[in-house]
C-alpha cells in the first residue's frame, strides 16, 4: 500500500467507532470518526476519505441520507453501510442508491477487513487505470512528434534535456505547431510521468471561470456551484500542468498564478483552506512574451518565473522536409481509424503539399489530410482531393492578379464555362467577365 | 531491547509449564525479560448478559490500569470470550504502540471446533497470538507476509498457518536487526 487508504467512521455509539478504529489502525489504514451524519459530512467536504463506514440507524440525518448526500458531492465515493440483521431491507435500498457493500452488525472480525480490502483494492485499480490511460494517451501522442528536420531534432534534443528536471518550460511557437505534443513529450519523459499532465486551454476561459477552473471551489461559493471541485492544480499533484495561450490571461490572474508558483499553495473559490499541491509548470503561447512584457501588459516577474526554459517549435513551413513523413503519418493513422486500406499520395499533390506556406501549420496538414482520404478515391490521394482552390492564401499566388485569374478560372470551370451562371457565382455582369477572360487570356481545357 | 520487561499477567488456570514455554518464546522473539504475575479480577463487571461474552474494551481497560514495575508492556492473558461491540468475538488486541494488551486462550482449542483437544496445538496458538499483541503494542500493525507472526487472523485456521516469529521487516522496524 503506497499511500494509506483513509476510512471514515461513522456510527453514533463512540465504543463501535473506538473498536473499527483500533481495527482498522491494525490493519494499516487511516482512520477518523463521526458521531452523526452531519459531522462526517462537514469532514467531507474538507478532507478526502476514500472509504465512508456508515451505520444505518443514526438519531438526526439517517445512513441512507447520508449515503444520497455523500455520492452528491462525489459519486465515486466508497460507501459501506452497517446495520442490524432486522434491517437487511433498508441494506438492499443502501446498495441501490450506491453503496459498495453492507455488513450485518455485530460481524465476524474478519469479513469487515475483507471487504475493506476489497474496497481498497478497488480504489488501488481505479487509481492505477486512470494513470495507465493518462500513460498511454501521452505516449501515443508523443508518437505525433513526427519529424527528421534539424530544427525538429533541436526541439527533441532540448526537450530530452529539459524533461527530467523540474524547471518551468515556456514553449513558443505558431498556431497548430504541436506546442501541446512538445508539453506532452516533457511530461511523458519526466520523472512526474506516472501523475496526471493537467492541461488547461486558458484562451478559452473567462477570468472567473478560469480561477474556478485552476483552483476548485468550494459547495455555494457563486450561483451553480453545487459541489465541491477540485481545481486543476490540485488534479496535478504530483505531475505536470500545461497552462495553454498562457499570454491571454488577465492581470489579475497572473497575480495569482505567480502566488501559486511561489508558494505551491492556493485556496479553492469560496474557500478558507490552504491546499498544497506539487506540480510543474509549462505554458505556451503564439505570442511574443517578451514584447508583451515590454509593453505592460504581462508582468515581468511572472515571466521569468516561467521562462526557465523555452521551446520554440518551429512553423512548418520552416521544415519542409518532414511533410512527406507528416503525410505519411497522418494517412497511416486515418486510414487505420476509418478500418480503410492504406492509401498512397500521388507525386503532384505531395509536391503542392510541399509547396504550401501552411498558415495554420501541423494542424492543417492534418486536417487536410484527413479530409483528402475522406472524399478521395479510396486508392490515392490526388491534387484535387486537396482543398487547396478555396485558399487563398495558397503560395503559388503571390498578387491579386494572380490571384483573381485563378479564382475567376476555377469559378468557370466549375460551372463548365457557362457565361451567366459562372457570371452569376461571381456577382458581376456577363460583359465583366468576358473582360477578365480577355485580360488573363483564360481558355476553356479542351 | 535488552532493558525492556514484558510482564504476562494471567488471570484464571494456567498450567506452570504452559507459561513457562509461553515465557521463553515471548522472550527470545522480542530479545527481553519476560515476568509472570498471577491476578484477580471480577469478570462479571464485564459480561454481557445479551451477548453471554466479556467485553473486551472493558477489560483491556482494567489490565491497562494495573502496575507491574519495571515493565514497558503488560499483556493479560485469559481464557474467556471476548467481543467488542462491533465484532462477533476477538481473540486479543492491543493499545497499537502502546503498553498494554490482552489474549484470550477460550477460541483456540480444538474442541471449540468438535476436534480432539490438542494442548500441543492450544500452547502454539495462544504463543502466536501473544507475540501477536505484544508486536501491536511494539507499534506494529498487520504484516502481509504469509508467515508473520502480524498477518491479519482471527481463526484457528488462520494462526496455524502463520509462524510464531516476526518476519524480518517487522523486526527491522522495531529495532530487533
Amino acid at each position: 500500500m503506497d499511500k494509506k487508504i483513509s476510512i471514515l467512521v461513522v456510527d453514533d455509539e463512540e465504543s463501535v467507532r473506538d473498536s473499527l478504529n483500533i481495527w482498522f489502525t491494525e490493519d494499516g489504514y487511516r482512520v477518523a470518526g463521526a458521531e452523526n451524519a452531519s459531522k462526517a459530512l462537514a469532514i467531507l467536504e474538507s478532507d478526502h476519505f476514500d472509504i465512508v463506514l456508515a451505520d444505518i440507524k443514526m438519531p438526526g440525518m439517517d445512513g441512507l441520507e447520508m449515503l444520497r448526500r455523500i455520492k452528491a458531492l462525489n459519486k465515486e465515493s466508497i460507501v459501506i453501510v452497517m446495520t442490524a440483521f432486522a434491517t437487511v431491507d433498508t441494506a438492499v435500498k443502501a446498495l441501490k442508491d450506491g453503496a459498495f457493500d453492507y455488513v450485518t452488525k455485530p460481524f465476524d472480525p474478519d469479513d469487515l477487513s475483507h471487504l475493506v480490502r476489497n474496497a481498497s483494492k478497488q480504489i488501488s485499480l481505479s487509481h492505477e487505470n486512470e494513470t495507465l490511460k493518462r500513460r498511454v494517451d501521452s505516449l501515443e501522442n508523443v508518437e505525433d512528434l513526427i519529424g527528421k528536420s534539424e530544427s525538429i531534432k533541436k526541439v527533441l534534443r532540448e526537450v530530452e534535456s529539459v524533461a527530467p528536471t523540474n524547471s518551468s518550460v515556456i514553449i513558443t511557437g505558431e498556431s497548430g505547431t504541436g506546442k501541446e505534443l512538445i508539453a506532452r513529450a516533457i511530461h511523458t519523459n519526466s520523472l512526474r510521468k506516472f501523475y496526471p499532465l493537467v492541461s488547461v486551454h486558458c484562451g478559452a476561459l473567462t477570468e472567473s471561470l478560469l480561477e474556478s477552473e485552476l483552483f476548485g471551489h468550494e459547495k455555494g461559493a457563486f450561483t451553480g456551484a453545487m459541489f465541491n471541485r477540485k481545481g486543476r492544480f490540485e488534479m496535478a499533484d504530483g505531475g505536470t500542468i500545461f497552462l495553454d495561450e498562457i499570454a491571454t490571461i488577465s492581470t489579475k490572474m497572473q497575480i495569482e498564478l505567480l502566488r501559486v508558483l511561489e508558494s505551491k499553495t492556493f485556496m479553492r473559490v469560496g474557500g478558507n483552506k490552504e491546499i498544497a499541491s506539487d506540480f510543474r509548470v509549462i505554458c505556451a503561447t503564439n505570442r511574443d512574451l517578451k514584447s508583451l512584457v515590454e509593453k505592460g501588459t504581462f508582468r515581468e516577474d511572472l515571466y521569468y518565473r516561467l521562462n526557465v526554459m523555452n521551446i520554440h517549435v518551429p512553423p512548418l513551413r520552416e521544415r519542409q522536409d518532414d511533410i512527406p513523413l507528416l503525410v505519411d503519418y497522418f494517412i497511416r493513422k486515418y486510414c487505420t481509424s476509418m478500418n480503410r486500406p492504406l492509401l498512397t499520395i500521388d507525386p503532384p499533390a505531395l509536391k503542392r503539399l510541399m509547396e504550401y506556406q501552411w498558415p495554420g501549420n501541423i494542424r492543417e496538414l492534418e486536417n487536410m489530410v484527413e479530409r483528402a482520404i475522406v472524399v478521395g478515391n479510396g486508392k490515392k490521394i490526388l491534387l484535387k482531393d486537396l482543398p487547396f482552390g478555396k485558399d487563398i492564401l495558397d503560395s503559388s499566388v503571390e498578387s491579386l492578379d494572380d490571384f483573381e485569374k485563378t479564382f475567376i478560372l476555377q469559378i468557370l470551370n466549375k460551372y463548365s464555362w457557362n457565361i451567366s451562371r459562372t457570371a452569376q457565382a461571381l456577382k458581376v455582369d456577363r460583359v465583366t467577365l468576358y473582360n477578365k477572360i480577355r485580360k488573363y487570356g483564360l481558355k476553356a481545357k479542351a | 531491547m535488552n532493558q525492556k520487561i514484558i510482564a504476562l499477567i494471567t488471570f484464571g488456570f494456567f498450567g506452570k509449564e504452559f507459561l513457562d514455554a509461553i515465557s521463553i518464546s515471548v522472550s527470545n522473539e522480542f530479545q527481553c525479560s519476560v515476568i509472570i504475575k498471577e491476578s484477580r479480577i471480577d469478570f462479571g463487571d464485564f459480561y454481557d448478559s445479551g451477548r453471554r461474552q466479556y467485553n473486551a474494551n472493558k477489560f483491556l481497560m482494567a489490565v491497562d490500569t494495573m502496575i507491574v514495575p519495571d515493565s514497558t508492556k503488560v499483556i493479560g492473558l485469559c481464557s474467556i470470550d471476548l467481543f467488542i461491540p462491533i465484532m462477533t468475538f476477538i481473540i486479543g488486541q492491543a493499545q497499537l504502540g502502546g503498553k498494554t494488551g490482552i489474549a484470550s486462550m477460550y477460541r483456540l482449542g480444538n474442541e471449540q471446533y468438535g476436534l480432539k483437544p490438542n494442548d500441543a496445538l492450544l500452547l502454539e496458538r495462544f504463543i502466536k497470538e501473544i507475540i501477536h499483541e505484544i508486536g501491536h503494542t511494539f507499534g506494529l500493525i498487520h504484516c502481509f507476509v504469509p508467515n508473520c507472526v502480524m498477518r491479519s487472523g482471527s481463526y484457528v485456521d488462520d494462526i496455524d498457518q502463520k509462524d510464531r516469529q516476526l518476519c524480518s521487516n517487522c523486526r527491522t522496524k522495531i529495532g530487533l536487526e
